[in-house]
């Protein structure tokens, strides 16, 4: 079977418009969270957003596109645009049906729907715009990406909130292996309008704290909780076969293995099954907990979960037996858009040998028994990387990368 | 309610639904099939919706589907039996 390989990134996410800004911007620790400006917060308990800025889609999509899209859309369209440019793909290499799209999306249309929800209520049902029919759902993104780029191979879309954006690269990866040889994939979340705000804080899960250099701590003795943000990334992903016959110039690496779970009703007393994501997504892979050189943890920032998920990392790789870190806590979560972002970091940690930290993170309770890289960089030889996702009510993803063989000294 | 003009129903339609995807000469417009332009049904529909709250015109949803060109259109609006007699749209109660 031929490997499944990264051949164009688009990343659109808190710290930085493109790739390379946003790989700097985690490895220098440069947080984006900081006090939510799209509205006048004064009367919400949590105040503290990772923020996309300096971006105009007005300038990058077309006026026939604005007016049906909610700003999630406009972002995930914008990422899928830049990552087919990375990809360099000249037209007419693959048919129409050769390509595909499956994203993620975890929020839907929440700035949009709100509009248009007050345009109800204030002048009636006529006056709502005929695109909300579309605009709100989770679908959206797969379907304008779809149109836009005429890619009419395999689509979905998956809902598993934090945990759907590694599910989407998951089936990507799948349809690549069934056959279909260049899929887009990757998603991207944005509800920092009130009603979309209300909405998040109303998981109870969000961090109150009002110093942004203290409000997500993944794994700290001070977790508090997490901080939203938005964007997401787009990654295309090619036959390793038909990418090499085109002359693909960028190999980033492979999409090794995937795996998904679902934990046990709480009250059941079973365990959580994130472990048996990732022992899935290994052996997917082909390869064995041993072969992991750094774990891309979901890192919840709230203490309950962070001691879950570190216990199943010791249990997987033994006390301190793998580097972790969480590279999102300078982004904020990004639902859908958490898992692609973090699988991009990923594929550059193994281009520049190196694992960035976890921003913010001071003291990690000597009980996880986790090697979390925190404060710089970490120089590391890496062949793979285990991404992992968990998303609210049960919802477990694990994502191996690869090493590209063409980029790394030896074949792994 | 004074006629509507070619030149008013190009600007509602990209205020409703975007500039059109092809250039085309004002001169040719009228004629311009909307699938030319750029405009499915279901921005004519949002452009019908936009219509009824200004001129006060309906355009039934059947005929949406037939209209080609802007100039049809502006053939439903302006000939159309019983312009003016939809009744003021009812706000929403508080």
């Amino acid at each position: 079977m031929s490997a499944v390989v990264v051949t164009g990134i688009g990343v659109l996410a808190p710290g930085g418009l493109g790739l390379e800004p946003f790989w700097e911007g985690v490895c220098d620790r440069r947080s984006a969270i900081s006090e939510l400006t799209r509205f006048d917060t004064s009367g919400f308990p949590a105040r503290l957003a990772g923020q996309i800025t300096g971006l105009n889609p007005a300038e990058l999509l077309p006026s026939r596109l604005l007016v049906q899209t909610d700003i999630s859309t406009r972002f995930v369209l914008i990422a899928a645009d830049w990552a087919l440019r990375d990809a360099k793909v000249e037209p007419g290499t693959y048919t129409d049906y050769e390509t595909g799209v499956i994203t993620s999306n975890a929020c839907g249309g929440f700035e949009f729907t709100h509009r248009e929800f007050r345009k109800l209520w204030t002048t009636g049902p006529a006056a709502v715009s005929v695109y909300e029919s579309f605009a709100w759902f989770y679908a959206v993104s797969t379907g304008q990406i779809s149109i836009r780029n005429t890619l009419r191979g395999p689509s979905g879309a998956l809902v598993a909130e934090q945990a759907g954006g590694l599910d989407a690269i998951g089936h990507a990866c799948r349809a690549v292996r069934r056959g279909t040889p260049m899929m887009l994939t990757g998603g991207a979340d944005s509800a920092l309008d009130p009603w979309g705000w209300a909405a998040q804080l109303s998981g109870g899960q969000v961090s109150t704290a009002t110093d942004p250099d203290r409000a997500y701590l993944p794994f700290d003795t001070d977790a508090r909780g997490y901080v939203p943000g938005e964007g997401g990334a787009i990654l295309v992903l090619e036959d390793a076969s038909t990418a090499a016959s085109r002359g693909a110039q960028n190999l980033y690496g492979e999409i090794a293995g995937y795996g998904s779970t679902f934990d046990p009703p709480p009250w059941s007393g079973g365990r959580p099954a994130l472990g048996r994501a990732a022992l899935l997504a290994l052996e997917d892979a082909g390869i064995g907990p041993t072969d992991v050189d750094v774990v891309f943890a979901d890192g919840a920032g709230v203490a309950e979960l962070d001691r879950g998920e570190a216990e199943t990392i010791t249990e997987l790789f033994g006390a301190c037996g793998v580097p972790v870190t969480v590279p999102k806590a300078v982004t904020g979560r990004l639902y859908s858009g958490g898992g692609p972002v973090d699988v991009a970091v990923a594929l550059m940690a193994m281009r520049d040998g190196l694992i960035p930290p976890t921003a913010a993170t001071a003291k990690v309770p000597d009980s996880y028994r986790i090697d979390l890289v925190r404060d710089a960089p970490r120089p590391a030889d890496l062949a793979h990387a285990l991404v992992l996702g968990r998303g609210r009510w049960g919802f477990n993803s694990a994502v191996v990368v690869r090493r590209s063989p063409r980029l790394g000294s030896e074949t792994p | 309610m004074a006629a509507m003009t070619l030149d008013e129903l190009c600007h509602l339609l990209v205020a409703v639904a975007g500039e059109p995807s092809a250039e085309v000469a004002s001169t040719d417009l009228a004629d311009t099939e909307f699938t030319e332009l750029g405009y499915d049904s279901l921005a004519l529909m949002e452009a019908a919706a936009r219509i009824a709250q200004e001129y006060g015109v309906r355009i039934p949803d059947a005929d949406i589907f037939e209209m080609r060109t802007p100039r049809d259109l502006l053939d439903l609006v302006n000939g159309a039996p019983g312009a003016g007699d939809l009744p003021a749209p009812v706000a929403a109660r508080p």
